[in-house]
């Protein structure tokens, strides 16, 4: 077997439910339920049984409506949240071969210091909006082990210079930067410690569109250059499709479609799908 | 009239309740132990943490000091002083040496701690991470999982935006290879005094109602960079001029002619010092 067969990170059956159920939506086929949620008891089944794999180099899309469950996933992903039920493997992590949901407190900070970066859509999620950009990108560094300022100053000015901060600014806070300038600090903090996994949670959304194209290309160009995996999401196609290799189709909590970016744009075969490539042109 | 206060204030109960977190501060050296702090007749903010140590640890045989940024004599030393005195009529010393307990406010003295001394040091912020995180729940996790970035990133923004380490005072420490905690507002120049001190020293905050310890020779380190050591105030070359004392911690005044002069901050070391040279004169005259 060839070594890029492996997934960066494989994630199988992945369910994160609020609320705790009752005997109507309980069953595995959870019929009973109105678009994500139990009328009977209002739980709410934000992801029910996610599975996909991301392989080295590679960007997945995430793509799916306003409420389909894809900030849920990405924050089960990087621990914000304790998903219910479920399994994640890093190939960075014990080979693979270690469900890092179950992993201690301890080891998942590990994980999410080393191994993975993300960005928000709200930059106030992801940022100290009142520390220097460059004390955020330390953060990450310290996080991670780092105890000489000078070694983090130059990392830290150079991610920032990578991601068109101007070397005058780095010192100055986050609050009083652009939004597009807020995400590419989130970018250049998310890649401070060279992780194999990057998650990007709608990081466009909200901003002006020359903005946008100009953080799209930003990704592109980090991506192809690192040779990082990359899961993106967005309820948007176009940011998808202008990305994205591979794509999953979220409604309602579940996959609905998955393919190569290009086949689901050409032929969609779920109706949700049709809908939103339609919408699209 | 004379109002019956139970011995040193407190109920038994009270006291006990303060002993019992205390004595789950010394088992886990820097944690903070919540105990239920009390009413008392000086405002919260004003020592009562210290005070409430004080009182719960107090007995007949002992020997009190307290002092109020290096003085003994201040408003708020002497005004804790007398409360202390009125219930239990323990002997007071502005010596260091003497005294069996001591009772502090930003400052530890300059005479080194002894093993049969306990320091009662008063905390405003017992929570070396408020700065970074403002929920208590976030903190406490933060300290169970061990994860101090946000003490270490503080320091990273002072470098960064003075090119050194700007903490006046309250440097963050980590104690016993374990929690990080704040020694209270002494400057830098007395941290070292808490590695291995022979003196158990025990840390009050009554508003946040919180104890924390640092037991006798326990190892105590100031959070620092590879590239950025950790560096108490250097006073090497300054002297005293009303004692002559040099390498203690010394304020900075002003004479009328507007030229800086410096004075031992600890004033009883100082007294002491000044008695001990008046002694030496007047022997070799
Ligand atoms: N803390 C929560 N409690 C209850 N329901 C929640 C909570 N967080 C999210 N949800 C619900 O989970 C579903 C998925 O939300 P989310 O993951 O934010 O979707 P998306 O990012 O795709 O817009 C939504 O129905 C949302 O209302
Ligand atoms: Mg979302
Ligand atoms: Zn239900």
């Amino acid at each position: 077997m060839e070594s890029y067969e492996i997934p960066v990170l494989a994630v199988k059956g992945l369910r994160k439910q609020y609320g705790d159920g009752c005997s109507y939506c309980s069953g595995p086929k959870k019929e009973g339920l109105e678009r994500n949620f139990c009328p009977q008891c209002g739980t709410v089944y934000a992801c029910q049984d996610i599975s996909f794999e991301v392989y080295e180099g590679e960007i997945l899309g995430v793509v799916g409506e306003s409420g389909s469950g894809k900030s849920t996933m990405m924050s089960c992903l990087y621990f914000d949240q304790e998903a219910t039920d479920g399994e994640v493997y890093i190939s960075g992590y014990e080979e693979g071969k270690s469900n890092i949901l179950r992993q201690s407190r301890q080891q998942r900070r590990y994980i999410k210091n080393h191994l993975m970066g993300i960005v928000y859509q709200n930059p106030e999620k992801g940022l100290k909006m009142d520390f220097s950009a460059i004390g955020n990108i330390a953060e990450k560094l310290i996080a991670a082990g780092h105890r000489n300022v000078s070694a983090m100053e130059t990392r830290g000015k150079a991610l920032l210079q990578h991601v068109n901060i101007p070397l005058f600014r780095i010192k100055d806070i986050p609050r009083n930067f652009s939004g597009g300038m807020q995400q590419r600090v989130q970018i250049a903090k998310a890649l401070s410690n060279n992780p194999p996994i990057l998650l990007l949670d709608e990081v466009t959304t909200g901003l002006d569109l020359s903005v946008q194209a100009n953080v799209l290309d930003l990704i592109k160009g980090l991506q192809r250059e690192l040779g990082i995996s990359i899961v993106v999401v967005s309820h948007d196609l176009a940011v998808i499709r202008m990305l994205a290799d591979r794509t999953i189709v979220m409604l309602n909590g579940k996959v609905v479609e998955e393919g190569l970016t290009d086949q689901i744009l050409e032929d969609p075969q779920h109706p949700y799908t049709q809908q939103l490539v339609h919408s699209l042109l | 009239m004379k109002i019956a206060y139970n011995y040193a204030f407190f109920d038994e109960g009270s006291k006990r309740e303060i002993r019992r977190a205390t004595l789950k501060a010394i088992a886990i050296p820097g944690y903070q132990v919540p105990f239920a702090s009390r009413e008392m007749p000086i405002a919260r903010g004003w020592g009562t943490g210290g005070l409430q140590l004080t009182l719960s640890l107090i007995g007949k045989s002992d020997v009190l000091k307290v002092i109020d940024q290096g003085s003994d004599e201040s408003v708020n030393a002497v005004s804790i002083k007398r409360l202390i005195q009125a219930t239990t009529d323990v002997a007071i010393t502005d010596e260091t040496k003497e005294a069996t307990l001591l009772q502090s406010r930003h400052r530890i003295p300059e005479v080194p701690l002894q093993e049969n001394q306990i320091l009662v040091l008063q905390v405003p912020i017992p929570e070396p991470l408020r700065w970074i995180e403002a929920s208590e729940y976030a903190t406490k996790r933060l300290h169970a999982d061990r994860e101090y970035s946000g003490a270490w990133l503080m320091l990273f923004e002072q470098i960064m935006k003075h090119g050194h380490i700007s903490t006046g005072a309250d440097h963050p420490v980590e104690i016993n290879d374990r929690y990080v905690m704040a020694p209270s507002p002494i400057p830098r120049f007395d941290n070292p005094k808490l590695h291995m001190s022979k003196a158990l020293i025990l840390l009050g905050a009554g508003r946040e109602k919180k104890i924390y310890a640092v037991p006798p020779y326990t190892k105590v380190v100031s959070l620092a960079f590879e590239d950025y050591p950790f560096e108490p105030e250097d006073f090497s070359d300054k002297v005293c001029r009303l004692c002559g004392s040099k390498g203690v911690y010394m304020d900075e005044l002003v004479d009328e002619a507007g030229i800086a002069y410096y004075q031992c901050n600890d004033a009883s070391y100082c007294l002491q010092a000044l008695n001990q040279s008046d002694k030496q004169t007047e022997v070799m005259g």
